[in-house]
């Protein structure tokens, strides 16, 4: 067990914008309310998975709503100190833990919001190593996992709980429901006991959170290049160093759906890069070849400052490295690719791992 | 009556040029002093040696003061702070900010139900009678300055509006500064330029007034207008109330001196100070602003500001080991005394410029004995330094050209390769220009719901509003023109049910509308 004070969650929301791939929202609201509560609870307890009880009750707390709606309606304390209990009311079940659903933007830290207050410990886990859009796109949807039943909360107390047949349309009752009170919400979901949770996360994605986050300070502060530090630390691959030349951008259905085009410098030079996004970074190629493609991670940080540059920031003149991290083991087995890969969102490649295509 | 004076107060110098049309017809440099008024006053001075007061139609500042207030924490007042949104709220301004600023400014934070949702609809009708009770408390702690938001005001702004006219009742001695007045989309950040400016106010009163007697003093009658952040100017009615507008006018008054200068619309702009170098881009003669939050003296705001990247690069910057290294450190305004062309003992990059052939500046001799391998890696760096910021500054890969204005700029006529530079005559006093070639512009930065209406609508619709505020401004209703559009669609929104729209229109200054109104009467 560690103690997140708020040091820590400073370094856990920096490292967690790399894990949002480009996407998961801006941290920072989220941080916020973290820091909050770590100010009036004291640290809270992160413990290892292996630490869990088989049977524990476990739950993923995590903020639904829109980026843009989430900088001017900020979501209230009051909602993640209310989401366990109102989820013990309708299940009748005592919750031991809470768990992010995801450890990339926002909803790394959001959890600390409802620990706090209600006297739980975080799980040092997520149900994606990282940001995706959807409700249903979790490692435990892939064990057979239900996200019901699950509670909504907006801040004028209403109160949506919803029993689902598949997690898919889980999403689509929260996106309804979210929309109606106005585009911001609490929820706590994904029941599940400690046995299951054990089977199903992804073990120690705060950590990797903090740590990548803790190395891209200490490489500031040492002067030496935070983007060699992160891909030191996380095996990962370094897919190109360049300049965006062009990015396309385009809103449809609700997201945001472009490119980004780049010439290469350094030992890239002569070369081309072009990275898709969908709200999170999907898919890369260099030279019309496909170097790394969804479930793994795709991040642009700046050259020198190493500041990760979301996907709807991006834009022509930025001098990058764009790194891509390996996706926890969840979602290289064929149902996980099935779910995450890159032909789900419409890339007519098939998926196969960063590291080995480097190789 | 067709000649413009504009002034620019910098931090070390206060600038003043004269035009006619967009000729320069006099200009001088002068120090800054501590009061602004007493380095004005010197400036005009000196230009009216050279001109006719009575000939003068309008005078244009520009000043930094209200910036340096805020880094100092200095003459601003304690803020009472409402905010209409769903009790009780977990999240306040003030937890950012500076400890000694936050020590000034006070937590005086309310909070009451009201506020909007992102598509207009109500988020909590507004609790009047707990409003009441809030002024009432205001009164007691005996607050006169009172920063007012609403959740989503910029979508919907009556809630606030209406939260307004209630404090204004209730306390009748007080100024309230409505937060869509002031700030974008993004609450904690409006709310902290929104809290900034009523921390102004009292210092605001003052520095108007005291150029409203310095340019009477010297014999000039027509109106004196304050540069705004985004190129524009605005009255001193206006100044008064919104003294956060001319925070970031500086870097705004060089760009738009640039494309007078120049006659250019686009291009980049690099302004070479003693410390710094100050690079934006150009657009449509203005510059392009800021789309993001940024740190304001340590405090995270949102408001119209040019994007402005500053560079460790002016006259004054050290030339060190050989020339490999040039900066950041810098003597700064100790350049007269430090640099070897002034007899000082420092290698700066005035001297290495110097010594490979830019103007004359001090005693070119005494900068002869640097070698020229040092000249040429020191020259080699700052081309590369530019280059790069540069290329940051641009949107797209197409050519554009290079504009250098400032103190410094002649300096760069001595860099190998960057031979592309446009480097106007009176370079020196852009800023000033820049102050004097002023132009009135409305804004609007709105989210609308498309749930009634299409984008095009809402578009027009906005596009006319913005025009309107431009006339009310003070622009020529015949010349206003719309410079900027843009309409960001908010994801996570499925049906696309929202649009953010931010439209700008400008047009040359004539008058504002109460003074028009004022001349018909």
């Amino acid at each position: 067990m560690k103690l997140i004070d708020e040091q820590a969650l400073l370094d856990m929301t920096l490292g967690s914008t790399i894990l949002g791939s480009g996407g998961g929202g801006d941290p920072h609201v989220g941080m916020l309310l973290a820091r909050d509560a770590i100010r009036k609870h004291g640290p809270v307890p992160l413990v290892d998975l292996e630490e869990v009880p088989d049977d524990a009750n476990i739950v993923f707390i995590a903020g639904i709503g829109a980026p843009g709606v989430l900088i001017e309606k900020l979501p209230r304390a009051a909602e993640y100190e209310r989401v366990l209990q109102e989820l013990e009311r309708f299940t009748g079940q005592k919750y031991d833990y809470v768990c992010p659903a995801e450890a990339g933007g926002l909803n790394a830290v959001t959890p600390f919001a409802c620990a706090g207050p209600s006297g739980v410990p975080v799980i040092d886990a997520d149900g994606m190593g990282r940001a995706f859009p959807k409700l249903e796109m979790v490692t435990p949807t892939l064990y057979g996992g239900k996200a019901t039943p699950f509670v909504m909360l907006d801040e004028h107390g209403n109160t949506m709980f919803a029993e689902t047949a598949t997690n898919a349309w889980a999403e689509d009752y929260a996106r309804a429901g979210v929309l109606a009170s106005g585009a911001n919400a609490a929820m706590a979901l994904y029941p599940m006991t400690g046995a299951e949770a054990k089977q199903r996360l992804v073990r120690g994605a705060l950590t990797t959170a903090s740590d990548i986050g803790r190395a891209i300070r200490e490489a500031r502060e040492q002067h030496v290049n935070p983007v060699q530090a992160v891909l030191d630390q996380q095996d990962g691959v370094l897919l190109f160093t360049g300049k965006v030349q062009s990015v396309q951008r385009q809103n449809k259905d609700g997201w945001t759906i472009g490119e980004a085009t780049m010439v290469g410098l350094d030992a890239f030079e002569g070369q081309e890069f072009v990275m898709y996004f969908q709200n999170e970074n999907l898919a890369a190629t260099r030279n019309g070849e496909f170097v790394a493609t969804t479930p793994d991670l795709i991040m642009a940080m700046e050259l020198d400052s190493g500041e990760p540059i979301p996907s709807e920031v991006i834009r022509y003149g930025y001098r990058v490295a764009v790194i891509g991290l390996p996706a926890d083991a969840h979602w290289r087995t064929p149902a996980g690719v099935e779910i995450s890969g890159p032909r789900r969102f419409g890339y007519d490649t098939d998926f196969r791992a960063v590291e080995e295509i480097a190789g | 009556m067709s000649l413009r004076i504009g002034v620019d107060v910098g931090g070390t110098n206060t600038d003043a040029a004269v035009l006619d049309g967009s000729r320069v017809v006099a200009s001088t440099k002068s120090p800054t002093t501590p009061d602004v008024t007493s380095g004005i006053l010197v400036a005009l001075t000196e230009v009216l040696h050279d001109v006719d007061a009575a000939d003068v139609s309008s005078v244009f500042i520009g000043t930094t003061h209200f910036i340096n207030a805020i880094a100092q924490a200095r003459g601003l007042e304690p803020v009472a702070f409402v905010r209409l949104a769903t009790p009780p709220q977990s999240m306040f301004p003030h937890s950012g900010w500076p400890e000694h600023l936050r020590a000034v400014v006070g937590e005086h934070i309310f909070v009451c139900a009201g506020g909007s949702q992102f598509d207009g609809r109500l988020l909590s009708e507004l609790d009047e009678p707990g409003l009441r009770a809030i002024a009432a408390e205001i009164r007691a702690a005996g607050l006169r300055r009172v920063a007012l938001s609403s959740v989503f005001s910029s979508v919907n702004p009556e809630p606030e509006d209406r939260a307004a006219a209630i404090l204004a009742e209730e306390l009748p001695d007080a100024t309230i500064t409505k937060s869509a007045d002031v700030g974008r989309v993004g609450l904690l950040e409006r709310e902290n330029a929104t809290i900034l400016n009523a921390a102004l106010l009292g210092l605001a009163e003052n520095v108007v007034d005291g150029l409203e007697k310095v340019v009477a003093g010297v014999g000039i009658a027509a109106p004196v207008l304050l540069s705004q952040n985004d190129g524009t100017v605005m009255s001193l009615d206006r100044a008064r109330a919104y003294p956060i507008f001319t925070i970031a006018s500086g870097p705004t008054n060089s760009m738009r001196g640039a494309a007078l200068l120049t006659g250019l619309q686009d291009g980049v702009v690099v302004d070479v100070g003693g410390t710094t170098s100050d690079i934006g881009l150009l657009q449509n003669g203005f510059p392009r602003e800021s789309t993001v939050a940024m740190s304001l003296a340590g405090v995270r705001s949102n408001f119209r500001i040019p994007d402005v990247f500053s560079l460790a690069l002016g006259g004054g910057t050290i030339v060190a080991d050989g020339g490999a290294v040039v900066g950041p450190e810098s003597v700064g305004y100790r350049i007269t005394e430090e640099a070897l062309v002034f007899g000082g003992s420092t290698v700066t990059f005035t001297d290495v410029a110097v010594a490979a052939g830019a103007p004359e500046v001090g005693e070119a001799a005494r900068a002869a004995g640097i070698d020229a391998a040092t000249t040429e890696r020191a020259l080699g760096v700052v081309r590369d330094r530019l280059v790069h910021a540069v290329e940051r500054t641009k949107l797209s890969e197409d050519a554009v050209p290079v504009i250098v204005v400032g103190g410094g700029a002649p300096l760069l006529k001595a860099v190998p390769g960057l031979e592309d530079l446009v480097i106007p005559d009176q370079a020196g006093v852009a800023n000033a220009v820049g102050a004097a070639f002023a132009e009135a512009g409305g804004e609007v930065d709105r989210t609308y719901s498309l749930a009634t209406r299409t984008r095009a609508e809402v578009l027009a619709e906005a596009e006319e509003e913005a025009c309107r505020l431009a006339v009310e401004a003070g622009a020529d209703p015949e010349l206003v023109r719309v410079i900027d559009v843009e309409d960001v669609p908010l994801t996570h929104l499925p049906g696309g049910g929202a649009v953010h729209v931010r439209i700008k229109a400008v047009g040359p200054f004539t008058a504002t509308k109460s003074e028009l109104e004022g001349a018909l009467a």
